[in-house]
């Protein structure tokens, strides 16, 4: 940003200009070369098996859009599809109120304590996610978990969360609220940001602390709203780790595991790798990566309207 | 199926989001005080219940008492005899510190070509390094699988961490925005002094972004160590298994779908948390300014 105008006072070199690109793009080959091998190669070849029957045993043919075709009427695709996005729909709003609730708090005490509490909310986010997913299956068991023993505590009668279809992903949401520690982080960097003035000011005017926080406070940070809207869209119909690690991939737990914990990525993975249905599970991939161009699009679009950039220079 | 509502969140008491003051009267600040740690007990119990629990013998595995009566040391001998936890560890190590260094140094590199030079093209280019981050790994998993597998490789570690020998985009992002920072000045003075560009990047640009690149290293450390996806899809052989994967075998032998021996299970989860989570303690300023960084900037 302010480079740029630094840059622009350096005199235009000539000779010299080659060399600085030949030397820049001796910088960038790293990146050049991986883009080449590990994107865009593949990307081209994702979508040439997406029209064939590929699957490393029998011989590969084209069959135009019958992998496409097939993905809409398969009903698997749907359920799978169906429990990412109403997944998505539950995990990233509860994951934003808590983390915002939680940042919000800590906003509100000396920095030395919230940096105490930042660190403790932040633990859990190390967890790697198939221990959550075994986490799940132990404090959500039904009849001997801790989640239903402590609600038992206060005369609640919990749920058989890990093999009643309707609470499996509930259950995990309530899960993965556990590692919000890092979206807390940010909201708290946001908040930190806003200038004091502003609520004075607000005070003097005499609003409610509703108003306040409405009028003052998410408008000011919905830079980070906005950004932590789409990196947990996007990562929440990629789900994987966790409801792979407690519902799938043994012999055994085909027995238990519910079509509710079908997450679209796991079909996926199971075309691909399992069946080695390889060209089918490409024609899945590209379904999901214009599903995820679509809602992220509407959502910078929607966003647009209500996201305010200090400066106005982004 | 019956359609599950918004799920309750789990942590506050408190309204979301009301401001409260500390000088608005003591029966608010009581309750603030009690939501807030509150929530801290709810962050932090799920830790001690684990740990507790691999702690116990069988039988008392879910008493949900708070300390074990009987302690149970011989769970944590026990995984060691089920499963080879010992190899598993030294595997997720060696493939995490591996793709660290790789990513770090390689993200660097590219970021600093972002970062100083000029050159036609570089917007096009940053732009597309931009892109590629919103691109499902699903799209590339397969055609990428068959590239390692052409090369003999598919079966190895390898593919876990070589592909950041090529940098990653986000990283490039966050480094870029650091080197960026720098007085170009410095650089300009170097110049005369006669540097070379490989002596501005590894001399001064390195040097002065030192606190960005161990933010870089350990997130990557992280995301390295708690894969799941890539160990599943690459190691076949079970003494090559990252403690991810180990852990997923344990949970599938041992855990709801086998034998029912939840202490085994309890005890290697532990295992492959525990190593992340000091590792936090010892860079947890690097973890938390890296996130907090990430959101102004985003």
């Amino acid at each position: 940003m302010s480079t740029a105008t630094r840059q622009r006072k350096r005199r235009p070199r000539g000779k010299n200009q080659r060399r600085e690109t030949l030397a820049a793009f001796a910088f960038l080959s790293p990146w050049i070369i991986g883009f080449l091998v590990l994107t865009a190669g593949p990307m081209i070849i994702s979508l040439v098996l997406s029209f064939t029957n590929y699957d490393g045993l029998q011989e590969t043919r084209g069959v135009g859009w019958d992998n496409y075709e097939k993905l809409l009427s398969d009903p698997k695709v749907r359920k799978s599809l169906s429990n990412t996005l109403i997944y998505a729909v539950m995990i990233v709003p509860s994951t934003m109120i808590v983390s915002l609730a939680l940042a919000s708090m800590l906003s509100r005490i000396g920095r030395r304590s919230a940096g105490v509490f930042r660190t403790l909310f932040y633990l859990p986010e190390v967890t790697p996610k198939v221990a959550i997913g075994v986490l799940f299956l132990l404090l959500f068991n039904g009849q001997v978990g801790m989640v239903n023993w402590a609600l038992g505590l206060v005369g609640i009668d919990g749920p058989q969360w890990s093999t009643d279809e309707a609470w499996v992903k509930p259950g995990l949401v309530l899960m993965n609220l556990w590692s919000v520690g890092g979206t807390v982080v940010i909201y708290l960097a946001a908040l930190n940001n806003v200038p004091r003035d502003l609520y004075e000011a607000a005070d003097l005017d005499g609003v409610s602390r509703w108003q306040r926080f409405r009028h003052v406070t998410v408008p000011m940070i919905s830079g980070a709203l906005f950004f932590t809207l789409i990196i947990q869209t996007i990562s929440a119909l990629q789900t994987f780790d966790e409801a792979y690690a407690a519902f799938y991939g043994s012999a055994a737990s085909a027995s238990y595991s519910s079509e509710a914990a079908l997450f679209y990525l796991i079909y996926l993975f199971q075309q691909a790798f399992q069946f080695l249905h390889m060209g089918y599970a490409s024609a899945m991939a590209w379904l999901l990566f214009v599903i995820i161009m679509i809602i992220t699009a509407i959502q910078v679009k929607v966003s647009k309207r209500f996201v305010y950039y200090e400066g106005g220079d982004r | 199926m019956a359609a599950p509502t918004v799920a309750p969140p789990e942590t506050p008491r408190t309204p979301p989001a009301q401001p409260v003051r500390p000088r608005r009267g003591r029966k608010s600040r009581v309750l603030f005080w009690i939501g807030l740690l509150g929530a801290s007990v709810l962050f932090l119990y799920p830790f001690f219940w684990v740990l507790s629990a691999s702690l116990k013998p069988r039988s008392q595995v879910f008493d949900n008492a708070l300390l074990p009566s009987q302690w149970a040391w011989e769970n944590y001998v026990n995984v060691w005899q089920a499963a080879p936890v010992l190899q598993w560890f030294l595997n997720s190590v060696v493939v995490a510190v591996a793709a660290a260094t790789a990513v770090t140094i390689a993200s660097a590199l590219v970021a600093f070509g972002f970062a100083y030079f000029r050159f036609p093209g570089r917007n096009f280019l940053f732009g597309l390094v931009l892109a590629t981050m919103m691109l499902p790994g699903a799209v590339t998993m397969i055609p990428v699988y068959l590239i390692w597998n052409s090369v003999g490789l598919s079966t190895t570690q390898v593919p876990l961490w070589a592909a950041n020998l090529f940098g990653s985009a986000f990283y490039i992002f966050l480094l870029r925005q650091f080197f960026l920072g720098l007085p170009r000045d410095l650089f300009e003075a170097a110049r005369i002094d006669g540097a070379s560009y490989w002596g501005l990047f590894w001399r001064i640009a390195v040097p002065l972004c030192k606190p960005a690149m161990i933010v870089t290293f350990v997130f990557e450390l992280k995301a390295s160590w708690s894969d799941l996806l890539k160990p599943l899809i690459y190691l076949r052989d079970e003494e090559l298994y990252t403690l991810p994967r180990g852990l997923k075998a344990i949970s599938d032998q041992f855990g709801q779908s086998g034998e029912q021996q939840w202490e085994i299970v309890l005890a290697g989860s532990v295992i492959t948390t525990l190593p992340m989570v000091v590792v936090f303690f010892l860079a947890q300023r690097h973890f938390l300014y890296g996130i907090a960084t990430q959101g102004r900037k985003g």
